[in-house]
This record gives C-alpha cells, structure tokens and sequence, in this order.
C-alpha cells in the first residue's frame, strides 16, 4: 500500500525503530535536517548541555536568532527590560560558547525564526524541522515535517540531533474550490480550527491538499501550516510542487547546479501516493468560504464575519457552553451582536502567521488611498528585517505611514507580548496573529483573530470590516506610483 | 529524573476546558533563564482573583490537578511543566491533553493521566462536595482512587516506563549513537547546513 507524504518524510529520517506494534510501540528515533533556536526556549537546554558536560552535536544543522524579546523600536538603544536583555544576551553567549549561527537584533537576517528559515532557503521539501516554538508546523508549508518541541526535546536534539517520536496518525483536509476576492488563507485555517476544535488534530499530522491549497502562494501556504497547532495538531504539511521549488530557486541556501537537479528529483517523490489511505478526511469548500474572524478566547470560537455573536446556549456540549459563557463575559461581548459592529482599539498586522511580504503587500492594497478611522491605533510588525526591506523598496512602509499606522522592526511584537508591544486591560485588537487566549496580547486584552486584509480594512472603518464593506478608494494617492 | 510509581494528595477541581499554557503561566514569566523557580507563576492571572481555585483552602495544598478537556493547548513552552511542577502539583487529569504538553509532562516527572470525561466529573463532585478528598495516582496499576471512584487511566507504556524508572531520555538515545553516525552518513549532499552561512 502507498504512504502518505508525513508517512514518507518520517521513514526516509528513522535511525533507529522503536520495538514492538501499535498503541505499545516504543518510540522511533527520528533524525534531524534543521534545528532552530531562540533566546526564550533555549537557555535553560544549553545550561543542561553544560551540566551534562556534553558538546552541541550538530551546529551546522542550527541556527539561531532573537524574536520574541526583542524591541519593535529604538532597536540600536540596549534593551530596557532588564530580564529581556539578560534572556538575549544569554542566548548570545551561549551561541560563541557553541558555535551557533546566530543572526541578532540589527542584522539583516533577523527576524521571527520561522519567518528566518524558509526566507534563507534552510527550510527545504522533505526535511525535519524542529524549534523550541509550536509554530514550527509553519515550515511544513514546504513538505517538511516539522514541529514545536518543548526545551527538554531542545536539549535533547542539541546533544543527539535525533528525536524520540511515537508515530502519529494521519489527517487529510482537502481544501477545493476557488477563494472569492477578500478571503485568503488565514480563513481556510480559521474555519479548519473552528471545523474541528482545538483539540481535533491532536495526534494527527494534517495534509492540506485540494485546488484551493495548490492555488496557494508559499506565503499563504506557510499561513495555514502554521496554525495546525491551534487544531491540536503539532505539523501540518503541504506536498511541493513548482510553487514551492519557484519560491526555493536562488534562496542563499537552496541547493545549487547539479545539487538542485538532484534535490528536485527528490522533491517530486513527495507526495501522498494514489493508493495511500488517510486515518481521517475533512472536507472544505472554498467557494463558499467567507472571511473568518474570533469572538472567542480559543481560536476554535470563530465564524465568518457575516455572522453574529453566538449564544452559549447553542452550543449543545455543556462544557462548549460553559466555555463560550467564560469567553463572552472576558471579551466583554454580548450574544447576538453582529460582529460587524464591533469596534476596536488596536490592528495588529504582524507575527509568524502574517508578517510576510505577500501579508504586507495585500494590506497595503487595502488601505491605498484610505484613512484610517482616528481612534484606532495600527501597529505593523515585518515578520524579519529582509522583509522590512522588501517592503521599503516597494514603498509599503510609506503606504502605512501615510495611513497613520505605526512601522516597526522585526519581531514577535504584540503576537505575545514578550516585548513592550501589549494590549491595556479591557483594550480590543484585531490581530493577524494566531492566539486569542486570555491575556495572550497584554493582561485583560482582547483579541479576534483575522485575515491581513480584514486587519486592513477594520483599520480603515474602526469596526470588525472585510475590504467589500469599504467605500472605493481615492485614486490619486501618491503612493501608489511607486509601488507599481 | 525522578521515578514516579504512586502520589496520593489533595485533588483540585479545575472546572474548565482549553486551559491553554498562557494561563497555565503567561508569557512575561519566559523571560527567565532558570528552570526552577516558577511557582508564583502558575495561573497567575487566575491567582488574582480570590474566588478562584487555588486561592481557597484547603485546595492551596493541592497536589492532583483534575481539569477539563483540553488541557496544556498552546504553545510549546515547557515553563508550563515547570510552574505546575513548582507550586507541588505531582499529576494532572484530564481527558485530553495537547501532544506538546503531554510529551514535555513526560520528560520531566509530571504524571499526565487521560481519563474518560465521566469519571473527571465524578471525581470533580467527590471534590467540590469533601474539599480536601485526597487523589491517589497509581501509576503501577494505571487507576486513579477519589472517595468511592476508581477510575483507569491512559498513559503510552514507553512515557510510563520511564517515568517508573526515572530514565534520562538524552542518556538512552546516547547509547545508540554509533547508528546516529550511521545516519549522519547517508545524508543527501543537497541537503542544506546552516554553516558556513550564506546571506543575500
């Protein structure tokens, strides 16, 4: 019988098989293509390399930089937050002391890891990818199996560049039809999560596939991996193909000359065999898919944006309806309200999810030629600082200076919180990131959780919009010469 | 690691579902560079609000957690672990984990036991009707006992083997490190390395 694509990618990095048969299989060991570090998950691993007096096996499959911590602005002054100076200067040291690669605040390569990775061509078709984040599932947008681990499994793959993994089950989400204008991939993966709950890929590796997935840009693509952990899932992947080697071609660490006709030779065996069979299929249907947004405190509590706030008592599972009760009194929402109506304070364009060149390039086609509704804040946070300078070569950041957002450095930003970047009590923000947890932005803060150009378009109306509620923009703007 | 085989103490009834590892302990507590130390951490957006859980005796003393569904969903951090581990917890029960949480539990001497949805709500009245109930977590026999409930629990035989014994997972992978090499050896040469590093 054929294999899945996962079910290729795990077989083709088994150093060793685990004993024994289903439920009592004892893990396999699993090799790892490409370790990637950051200064919040890491420090307490390399301290247990030095205890252990063991070496970094591998520094040449790892690679590091600053993202969560780091400052959005004044990125040349020392950090204010002392515990985040200490954490960043931590992971410094530790990389001289083993031979890290590290790209810190003020390089060109710096950045959200999982923006860093695919942008420098490491993240590659049929790879293992791990990183101390559960984000990591972004890079499957490649082919890769890839994963968050947690810094005992950091420490562990520092000093065996392996990992213990029991097999996991297989979930295809077939995705087909054709996106109507508005609606984008961040809304494929909202309705997915809100399909299955937060807890409906746990112990699964999900396969995105269907017309709608292979229409997908890389950038779009990597939007919908990376939240499979919001399904519970820890990878999700898409199968290559010429998108995917068209975005790899000429990246500083793709394959080159004969080295990439061999690699794309590999590449084109990675994908699910005819004859493979998946252990559960969940179906979508593009056409009709709307633009999604939260009203909840999971990223299971979506809906389209058409709709109105639900009531907790339509949820028949009693714990589903306590939930819901918690999460209305938290975001300070009323049942029955249409979501359209609901006002915000801040946008937040931004985070591993939504801070690449595509997410910048669809929102500022949004606000070109628009104001931005006074009262509400809009902060844009490029995923890397190659993509800030992307963006500044095709003009965006004047495109959002002159909307009056505010135009940052590099970094997770207000996705968490870690830096300065936070929500006030009680403050509501439409957010391009991936978690509407409570206090996830800053404590008491409210996220939903949107599209880029549902980010744009709220940013332009200071309600929950999509861009078809919009008035037609004034043409003369004089940004747009630029950017053509 | 420490083995694990029985803990018994007071059980706390945590009614709720998709505790998530950012109220779990939120991310301005990941700043630190330590592995210990993370008690005051531990639900502490919950801890200020006095009716909550963990704010009423005897339930302070609390060492058995009994959650909804759902628990540990989120992000990766481990500083989850730690916290719970920190303030005295010894095992969580729920019917259902997320992968991360359960797997980083495993590594590091927190019993994760999956029991069936029916028997946490038996258990959560046993609790909330004798505050104070003792929870006993048999890992040996894979039961847990609260009053008059006897509950079986779920957990993978090779996380229960070595919590039993108390393994050091970086040690055993060690030992087959001749097939590591072995590995390392057929590796494609189109396969990229991070070093030396080339940038645009």
């Amino acid at each position: 019988m054929g294999k899945t694509l996962a079910e290729k990618v795990w077989d083709a990095h088994v150093v060793r098989k685990g004993e024994g048969e289903g439920a009592n299989a004892q893990p396999d060991l699993l090799f790892i293509d490409l370790h990637l570090v950051h200064e919040v998950t890491s420090p307490q691993a390399f301290e247990g390399l030095r205890l252990a007096g063991r070496k970094l096996r591998r520094p040449d499959l790892t690679i590091a930089t600053e993202d969560h911590n780091t400052p959005t602005l004044d990125i040349d002054k020392p950090i204010a937050d002392l515990t985040s100076r200490t954490q960043i200067q931590t992971l410094r040291n530790n990389c001289q002391e083993f031979g890290v690669r590290l790209h810190s605040l003020g390089d060109a390569e710096q950045g959200i890891v999982h923006v860093v990775g695919p942008q420098l061509g490491l993240t590659q078709p049929g790879m293992t990818v791990v990183c101390g984040d559960s984000h990591t599932s972004t890079h499957g947008a490649f082919g890769a199996l890839a994963m968050g681990i947690g810094t005992s499994e950091v420490e562990h793959v520092m000093a065996t560049q392996t990992l213990s993994l029991k097999p996991f089950k297989t979930m295809a989400i077939n995705v087909e039809g054709t996106l109507r204008p508005g609606v984008s991939a961040k809304d494929i993966i909202l309705a997915v999560i809100a399909k299955i709950g937060t807890g409906g890929g746990q112990g699964y590796v999900l396969e995105y596939r269907g017309s709608a997935i292979r229409a997908l840009s890389m950038d779009a693509r990597m939007t919908v991996c990376n939240m499979s952990i919001e399904a519970g899932a820890r990878a999700g992947l898409v199968a290559p193909d010429q998108t995917t080697y068209d975005y790899m071609y000429g990246r500083p660490h793709a394959p080159q000359g004969e080295e990439w006709d061999a690699a794309v030779e590999y590449w084109n065996t990675l994908h699910t065999d005819d004859d493979a069979t998946f252990d559960v299929e969940v179906n979508l249907d593009a056409d009709t898919l709307e633009p999604f947004v939260t009203w909840g405190t999971n990223p299971a509590q979506g809906i389209s944006l058409n709709e109105a706030v639900p009531f907790p008592e339509d949820f028949g599972d009693e714990n589903a309806k306590l939930a819901a009760e918690r999460a209305l009194q938290y975001m300070g929402l009323e049942a029955g309200t249409p979501m359209k109506d609901i006002r915000v304070d801040t946008v937040f364009l931004g985070s591993c999810t939504n801070s690449r060149i595509e997410d910048l390039r669809a929102a500022a086609d949004v606000i070109r030629g628009r104001e931005k509704d006074p009262k509400v804040r809009m902060l844009v946070v490029p995923g890397s600082a190659r993509v800030r300078l992307e963006a500044e070569a095709e003009g965006l950041d004047q495109v959002f200076k002159e909307f009056g957002a505010e135009w940052r450095f590099a970094g997770c930003s207000m996705c968490l919180g870690m830096n300065p970047d936070q929500l006030e009590p009680g403050e509501r923000c439409a957010s391009t990131s991936n978690r509407n947890f409570e206090g996830r932005q800053g404590k008491g803060g409210r996220t939903h959780l949107v599209s880029p150009v549902v980010a744009a378009a709220t940013a332009v109306r200071g309600t929950l919009s999509s861009p078809s509620d919009l008035e037609p923009a004034s043409v003369s703007a004089s940004t747009t010469t630029d950017a053509a | 690691m420490e083995k694990f085989t029985t803990h018994t103490g007071i059980g706390v009834p945590l009614r709720q579902s998709n505790v998530d590892t950012d109220q779990i302990i939120p991310a301005v507590y990941l700043k630190r560079i330590t592995r210990t130390g993370f008690e005051d951490a531990l639900f502490s957006a919950w801890r200020k609000d006095p009716s909550f859980i963990l704010n009423q005796e005897p339930f302070t003393a609390g060492s058995v957690l009994v959650a909804g569904p759902d628990f540990g969903t989120g992000s990766s951090r481990e500083h989850a672990v730690w916290a719970l581990k920190d303030y005295g917890f010894k095992a969580v029960l729920s019917s259902r984990f997320a992968d991360i949480f359960r797997g980083n539990s495993g590594k590091q001497g927190l019993l994760a036991a999956e029991l069936a949805q029916d028997d946490i709500e038996l258990i959560w009245k046993v609790l909330e009707n004798a505050p104070g109930t003792e929870v006993k977590v048999d890992l040996v026999s894979k039961t847990v006992e609260c009053g008059n409930v006897v509950a079986p629990f779920e957990i993978d035989d090779y996380t229960r083997w070595r919590l039993l014994e108390g393994l050091d997972d970086i040690g055993l992978t060690l030992q087959h490190e001749e097939e590591i090499t072995a590995y390392e050896a057929t590796r494609a040469s189109f396969k990229p390395k991070t070093l030396p590093a080339r940038i645009q």
